[in-house]
């Protein structure tokens, strides 16, 4: 036996090693190298490549300027507001979401119609499975100004068109609910399989006992419903750090700024005006909210190692 | 003795608790279907229109279907080739997770190992990092390495989220197997990795097609490190799709026919996974 216990971790190492590496190279080394940008005044027009060291590691004649970065952004209005916009964005959608999402789960725990239900649950995935990308387009579709069948709606109920993507107001509020439909049904499924997880015989019985939903929902399903519902709240939070896709394609972060989410903004910044350096540091402060949520996604949620 | 039996059986029918089925339920779960469904059919509905039915300020739900946009859109040379970039980046990019994933989680599931909690913790961070991340640091070394606008360069980028979600499902699956199993083939002289290549690889096969499954939508669905990394020659279809929305006139149709011919695939292929979709989303916290 002690043999076969020595051959299993020397064999650990041959079937991790390719994993590994793998995972080094293109996602360690890039982060390191952001990081190192960081420190550098790097305006990519304006420097010059140097050479590379150990032929992958470019070497460019950008000023190093160490934490004035850091500190210009701690000082920066415009950082500090895309943050606060994610933020907002966060603060509105997620209670909507979370809410609608807890509704709709009830509703597919509730006994009859069970065909209707299958039904439900295969229309869910539609929304959360459509491409991000697409998401942006349809959304473009739908609350066009001239012919979009928002605004024909809104116009039968209301008598007036509104400009949903011109405005800075509504078009947070259209990039809002194309989130909440993309989301919703995520939040929705989660739940339902939360409630899945109450023991039969338990939930019969306080049936029996009161005919309240909410006494229901309150002493017997919630317990079952925290992990879910943290799982939510840290999985958007960090999914709205991430949100790019949809934003860019249907308002590019206009008008103005008003839907520039912090991912949209640090992109303009390194990509639209250059400076690489910049915002590698803010992605670098990015990185550091992200680990800070991976933390308390593993204290609260994910124990398994 | 009868009074023992009939007993239960009295509670029993107590505990079979049914509300009946009520109209308001009916409703609101049609309404459901409705609201998740509409946005999706309205593009569909959308690419099958001609421009002028299209552009009515009164939505036309009755109108005579054309495939004229599909032609168009498809003849169209980046289209085209960007449903090909997207094919092939996202088969590649899941073919290679699935080679350095599978040994991997084979080793999580049945191996303690140094390092092993460092790995969930990146694995996890993962899930949670927004690309421009990495984005910006990889656009300036695959810069210098010429690799941009390469689907080579897409492809190892991709890898730093498929090859985590390939481990996570393959892991789980593999804990699964019983490691009596394992020992037998020991006794039988197999060494670990035949173990790993002949009984494991083939018992967790479904896991294997779930986890490619997830990594094909990921790589298919992805948009940023695409925007960044490539410009013509290697664009992917959540590019061209970006790439639309500019000028006055718009190819409506064309662009929602795109649309759908991008979305349709992922859409039937997560209706296959459903299942195991809330688990995959959540890194398997729920399942």
């Amino acid at each position: 036996m002690p043999t076969a216990k020595k051959s299993y971790s020397t064999g650990a190492f041959w079937f991790v090693a390719p994993a590994m590496i793998v995972l080094l190279v293109v996602g360690i080394i890039p982060l390191l190298f952001a990081l190192w940008t960081s420190f550098q005044q790097f305006i990519l027009p304006k420097v010059h490549f140097k050479g590379a060291f150990a032929g992958i590691w470019p070497i460019f004649d950008a000023p190093f300027v160490w934490l004035s970065n850091y500190r210009d952004l701690l000082f920066d209005e415009s950082f500090r507001d895309a943050l606060g916009r994610s933020f907002l964005f966060l603060i509105i959608n997620l209670p909507i979401q979370v809410i609608l999402g807890l509704i709709i789960a009830l509703l597919l725990h509730r006994p009859g119609h069970e065909w209707l239900k299958n039904v439900t649950r295969i229309a869910l995935v539609i929304p959360m499975a459509t491409t991000f990308a697409v998401v942006g387009l349809i959304g473009r579709l739908l609350f066009n100004g001239d012919f979009g069948i928002n605004n024909y709606f809104w116009n039968l109920f209301f008598g007036h068109k509104m400009e949903w993507l011109a405005d800075p107001n509504l078009a947070f509020v259209s990039i809002s609910i194309m989130d909440c439909w993309q989301w919703t049904p995520f939040c929705a499924l989660v739940l339902f399989s939360s409630l899945t997880m109450v023991p039969i015989e338990i939930e019969e019985a306080a049936k029996l006992e009161t005919d309240r939903w909410w006494h229901i929902l309150r002493k017997v399903q919630l317990p079952f419903l925290l992990p879910g519902i943290t799982a939510i709240l840290i999985l958007r939070t960090a999914d709205i750090l991430k949100m790019f896709d949809v934003v860019f394609i249907m308002t590019r972060g206009g008008p103005g700024a008003a839907t520039e989410l912090i991912s949209i903004y640090i992109q303009r910044i390194g990509f639209r005006s250059f400076e690489q350096g910049m915002a590698s540091a803010q992605a670098i402060v990015l990185l550091i909210i992200t680990i800070i949520l991976s933390r308390l996604y593993i204290r609260f949620i994910y124990r398994e190692v | 003795m009868k009074s023992e039996n009939s007993t239960p059986k009295v509670n029993n029918e107590h505990l079979r608790y049914r509300p009946k089925p009520n109209i308001g339920h009916l409703l609101v779960l049609l309404l459901i279907i409705v609201f998740c469904v509409f946005p999706f059919y309205w593009m569909i509905a959308t690419s099958l229109k001609n421009q002028q039915d299209i552009l009515s300020p009164t939505p036309k739900f009755l109108f005579s279907p054309t495939l004229e946009n599909y032609q168009r859109a498809v003849s169209k040379f980046d289209v085209a080739l960007s449903l090909e970039n997207s094919l092939i980046v996202a088969v590649t990019t899941t073919l290679l997770s699935l080679l350095l994933g599978t040994p991997a989680a084979y080793a999580i599931a049945r191996f303690e190992f140094k390092g092993k909690k460092d790995l969930w913790f990146w694995f996890i961070t993962n899930r949670m990092l927004s690309p421009i991340v990495l984005a910006l640091p990889f656009f300036i070394l695959a810069r210098n390495l010429k690799l941009l606008d390469s689907q080579v360069v897409l492809i190892l980028i991709y890898l730093t989220f498929n090859v985590p979600i390939v481990i996570w499902i393959c892991a789980d699956q593999f804990r699964n197997i019983p490691k009596e199993l394992d020992e037998a083939a020991t006794l039988e002289g197999y060494n670990s990795f035949s173990i790993f290549w002949r009984i494991g690889l083939p018992l967790v096969a479904p896991g294997i097609a779930v986890s490619a499954i997830f990594s094909f939508i990921f790589s298919w669905n992805e948009l940023l490190y695409a925007l960044v990394l490539t410009r013509k020659y290697a664009q992917t279809a959540p590019v061209v799709a970006t790439s639309f929305m500019s000028g006055y006139e718009l190819p409506w149709g064309q662009i929602m026919a795109t649309g759908t011919m991008i979305a349709l695939p992922v859409i039937i292929f997560s209706i296959i996974v459903s299942r195991q979709l809330v688990g995959g989303l959540t890194m398997g916290a729920i399942k």
